[in-house]
């Protein structure tokens, strides 16, 4: 709705608008600010803004105290293979449901999605002892397994939005020119959707970063991830603020960043083919 | 070689058939056109061709071999969409070597096939644009391009100029034709629009729900319709198809008479010189040719006429018609022409 | 439109993610609904190898008995539904305001969505500690400032911390989704009522407002999806003291923390009826305003 409106509107809507985003993000800035704080700092009465006497003295006492370092790799590793995993075999079955549909796509797609309601506590003994079966109890595959099967209904449901706006007729015409399925789907779908399989891409990492049931009950040292990491420092020792901040800084900064360079692609995506 | 054979062939949508057993023979190097209203069953029949589309009994044979259960890519044909159907990602040089590379031939061969390709359409300066960069008649060509460097046994169009601009159509409708001089390969061209089918058709197949009406050259079928349908399908303006006392007065349920077959005069002092009268309605002046459109007449509906440029008629004045003997078309109660 | 041999292999292609889905949602639905039928206390030396003894109904019954199931049946409930009011009002007033011209937009789009990057863990140890904490929080800092006495917010207004520190989470998600919707909205047709005269309140709530209903169907389907299952928050703030304590977290704590395992799982078969009571109701909805 590009309009032109007044200079004092726009001043209005500008202050407006910029207020509500810092209160809505204060907590986030408050938390970064504090974590270059000492602990004195970080609770004196009236609160210190900026100035204060600046230390990274936090960052190096919780890396020495947690090995931060190994929370995040396996961060890495379990939201990077999940959702690489999940996109491998949601692909092939995105394509079904867009161009092949058939009476029961619909709700096979509301079917996935309603997995996605079971409440993960209900099954959670379960899911224990036959990780324990399995020998999958605290390791990263184990993780990556569960993780995709749990974001595979979204991951599903996102491409086959985007592969629902790319026309049938281009696909016909690869078959016309002889294409494989396999090459249809490598060289002229996969090539044409890919900003929304980056965006699918993208939230799913996202949420299987912050996932916080399964990588917190299924995990103990070797893989736990990030979302154990910090749920170490739930309970207090002495003054903590400052060391709490700097852990939880360390923890959500590189999604934090991830999803400030990718959010116009992201938002995209989280309509979940919603919005045109 | 490039003849294609289609018996029996038919084609059910769950229980609703949209083409019943149809039986059609197109011959090597023949321009055929499937023409009909919307709906009527051209694409999907091509689509069968394509084999984009199973038929779900009857048998299609291409060049003698039975085609009916290969896939698209095994029956080689090459296909022109209507929308075009251009990888959006890939440049022009790649969209129109996307089928050699499919193909796995050697990299020289297909520059060079494309190149070809490239010089006959035009194309040699967009080679490394994208389709988004080009225009409608461009993208087109690269469509086109696209379809000949394989070298098909024939071509399918389904619709490829209805995107296009009026000028621009005609002057793809030449191109096509050009081609086909050229290339000298079967080509099966779908259309809604009967100036195409007519200008470019060696062989014209007029379809309605799916049936064949009728086959044949242009101009067979216009001088002679099989039935009403494809009388009142096939010219511009439409045949004037007149039942009643004056078809029956010729012997026929309904008579139908080409605008172009009606003379026409002033009628003077209400005088009946020709064999009907009525009143000028709309008139539409083209330059060469001017159309009326007549009330009044007591035959039922309106009747259009053509006449030349010259013939200057306005709004209400009263006029004479006649329709020339030789041109008159006989039609029985079932729409069937009588000899 | 297709042919058989794309149906198949359509039909090939599907398969491996219906039947993982299927092996994820069966195998261990089985296993927990095996185990609602038994009295099994890892604890007290009941063993799986060693044959578990068949209780029938019991652990239903006594979940269902127990005087913390209602309670918890309705914090879920009351958590889910008020998370939902809360972000969907504020998030159509949020979009409506950032859809107006202004400077910075993209940063201020950059400043609301953030909160959904935090990690559910650290949102809810950050608010506990440095923003509800009754000496040290920023909170108490604001209520002395003012002269009132401080609130322990987490025992006194613990249902409210947790909605709140819910509510931060998925108000940015809401809002993005509807700002998408409110400007993908075509120009023209705000025009055109404006022409036909609409005051800006009608104009809201007969073109803007159903135009966002598909998003706002989406909003509803996500955030509930995500709501109903909501553990960190808990497990990190209150611990399911103080009245917050949803089925999950009653269950968790029979499963977990009393290693009742019997009992845990019937309370989980209840879970899943709860979730697909509401799931019945979502689909519904969703699925009638995805049909378009």
């Amino acid at each position: 709705m590009a309009r032109n409106v007044t200079t004092g509107r726009k001043t209005i809507n500008t202050l407006a608008s910029w207020s509500i985003g810092l209160l809505i993000f204060f907590p986030i800035l408050w938390t970064i600010l504090t974590s270059f704080k000492t602990e004195a700092q970080a609770i004196s009465d009236p609160p210190l803004f900026l100035f204060f006497d600046w230390t990274l003295e936090n960052y190096t006492v919780v890396q020495e105290r947690s090995n931060y370092m190994r929370f995040l790799w396996n961060s890495v590793i379990i939201a990077g293979g999940s959702t690489i995993l999940g996109i491998i075999i949601a692909v092939p079955a995105a394509w079904s449901m867009a161009f092949v549909p058939s009476k029961r796509t619909k709700d096979i797609l509301l079917w996935m999605l309603s997995t996605k309601m079971l409440p993960a506590v209900g099954v959670l003994y379960p899911m224990y002892l036959l990780f324990i079966k399995m020998g999958l109890l605290d390791t990263r595959i184990g993780l990556v397994i569960v993780l995709m099967l749990i974001n595979m209904p979204i991951i599903v449901w996102m491409l086959y939005t985007y592969f629902r706006e790319i026309p049938g007729e281009i696909l016909e015409a690869s078959r016309m020119d002889g294409a494989s399925l396999r090459d249809e789907i490598i060289y002229v779908l996969t090539p044409m959707a890919l900003p929304g399989i980056a965006s699918t891409l993208l939230l799913n990492f996202i949420l299987a970063w912050n996932e916080a049931f399964w990588t917190l009950n299924l995990t103990a040292v070797n893989a736990a991830p990030l979302t154990a990491f910090i749920a170490s420092y739930s309970s207090p020792e002495g003054l903590f603020f400052a060391k709490l901040s700097a852990a939880s800084t360390m923890a959500i900064a590189p999604i934090l960043l991830l999803g400030w360079f990718s959010q116009k692609q992201l938002v995209r995506g989280l309509t979940f083919g919603a919005v045109k | 070689m490039g003849q294609i054979v289609l018996s029996k062939v038919q084609k059910k949508f769950g229980d609703t058939e949209v083409i019943p057993p149809l039986d059609l023979r197109i011959e090597d190097g023949e321009f055929t056109v499937f023409v009909g209203p919307s709906g009527c069953g051209k694409s999907t029949l091509l689509r069968l061709i394509a084999g984009l589309e199973d038929v779900s009994s009857g048998s299609i044979q291409i060049d003698g071999k039975e085609a009916a259960d290969l896939p698209p890519s095994k029956r080689g044909l090459a296909m022109v969409f209507q929308s075009y159907a251009l990888y959006p990602h890939m440049t022009v040089r790649k969209n129109i070597a996307f089928p050699l590379r499919m193909a796995k031939m050697d990299k020289a061969e297909i520059d060079k096939r494309v190149d070809g390709a490239a010089s006959v359409l035009n194309l040699t300066d967009y080679l490394d644009r994208r389709p988004g960069q080009l225009s409608g008649g461009q993208r087109q060509r690269v469509a086109i391009g696209r379809a000949i460097v394989r070298e098909p046994s024939a071509f399918l169009f389904d619709e490829p100029l209805s995107n296009l601009d009026a000028a621009l159509r005609m002057g793809m409708r030449l191109e096509i034709s050009e081609l086909h001089k050229r290339l000298d390969t079967t080509m099966v061209y779908v259309t809604h629009d009967q100036v195409e089918a007519m200008t470019m058709a060696d062989k014209i197949v007029v379809l309605s729900a799916g049936i064949i009406e009728q086959v044949g050259s242009p101009l067979e079928l216009y001088h002679s319709p099989k039935n009403v349908f494809v009388a009142g399908f096939i010219g511009s303006p439409k045949m004037n198809l007149i039942g009643g006392e004056v078809a029956a007065s010729h012997g026929a349920h309904t008579i139908g008479v080409r605008p172009e077959h009606i003379d026409v005069s002033a009628a003077t002092d209400g005088g009946q010189d020709g064999k009907w009268t009525g009143v000028v309605g709309v008139s539409e002046h083209l330059g060469s040719d001017s159309f009326f459109h007549i009330h009044e007449t007591g035959l039922g509906d309106m009747i259009t006429v053509r006449a030349g440029g010259e013939v200057g008629f306005t709004r209400g004045d009263r006029i004479n018609l006649t329709p020339r003997a030789d041109m008159i078309h006989k039609f029985d109660e079932q729409g069937n022409r009588i000899a | 439109m297709a042919t058989q041999h794309s149906r198949s292999a359509a039909r090939l292609m599907l398969a491996p993610a219906v039947v993982l889905l299927l092996g994820w949602m069966l195998v261990p639905l089985t296993m927990t609904l095996y185990f609602s039928f038994k009295k099994y206390l890892p604890l007290r030396g009941d063993t799986i190898s060693g044959g578990l003894d068949w209780v029938g109904f019991e652990n239903y019954s006594r979940f269902i008995g127990s005087s913390a199931f209602w309670p918890s049946v309705q914090a879920t409930l009351l958590i889910v539904g008020s998370v939902l009011v809360i972000t969907l009002v504020l998030g159509v007033l949020l979009a409506l305001l950032l859809d107006q011209p202004m400077w910075g937009q993209g940063i201020v789009r950059i400043l609301v969505i953030s909160p959904f990057f935090v990690m559910p863990t650290v949102s809810a140890l950050v608010w506990k500690n440095m923003f509800m904490d009754p000496v040290n929080g920023i909170l108490a800092h604001l209520w002395n400032f003012f002269g009132a006495e401080p609130v322990q917010w987490l025992s006194q207004a613990s249902m409210e911390s947790i909605i709140l520190i819910v509510s931060w989470q998925w108000l940015p998600f809401a809002t993005l989704i509807l700002l998408t919707a409110i400007q993908s909205l075509d120009s023209e047709q705000l025009e055109a009522s404006e022409m036909d005269g609409a005051p800006i309140l009608k104009r809201f709530w007969f073109i803007i407002l159903p135009h966002m209903s598909r998003a706002m169907a989406v909003v509803i389907l996500i955030q509930t999806i995500f709501l109903l299952s909501i553990f960190a928050e808990i497990f990190v703030t209150t611990g399911g003291a103080f009245g917050t304590k949803t089925l999950t977290y009653l269950i968790f704590q029979r499963v977990l923390e009393s290693q009742n395992i019997g009992l845990g799982s019937a309370g989980g078969v209840y879970a899943i009826i709860l979730a697909n009571i509401v799931a019945i109701f979502l689909m519904r909805i969703v699925g009638k305003n995805l049909d378009k």
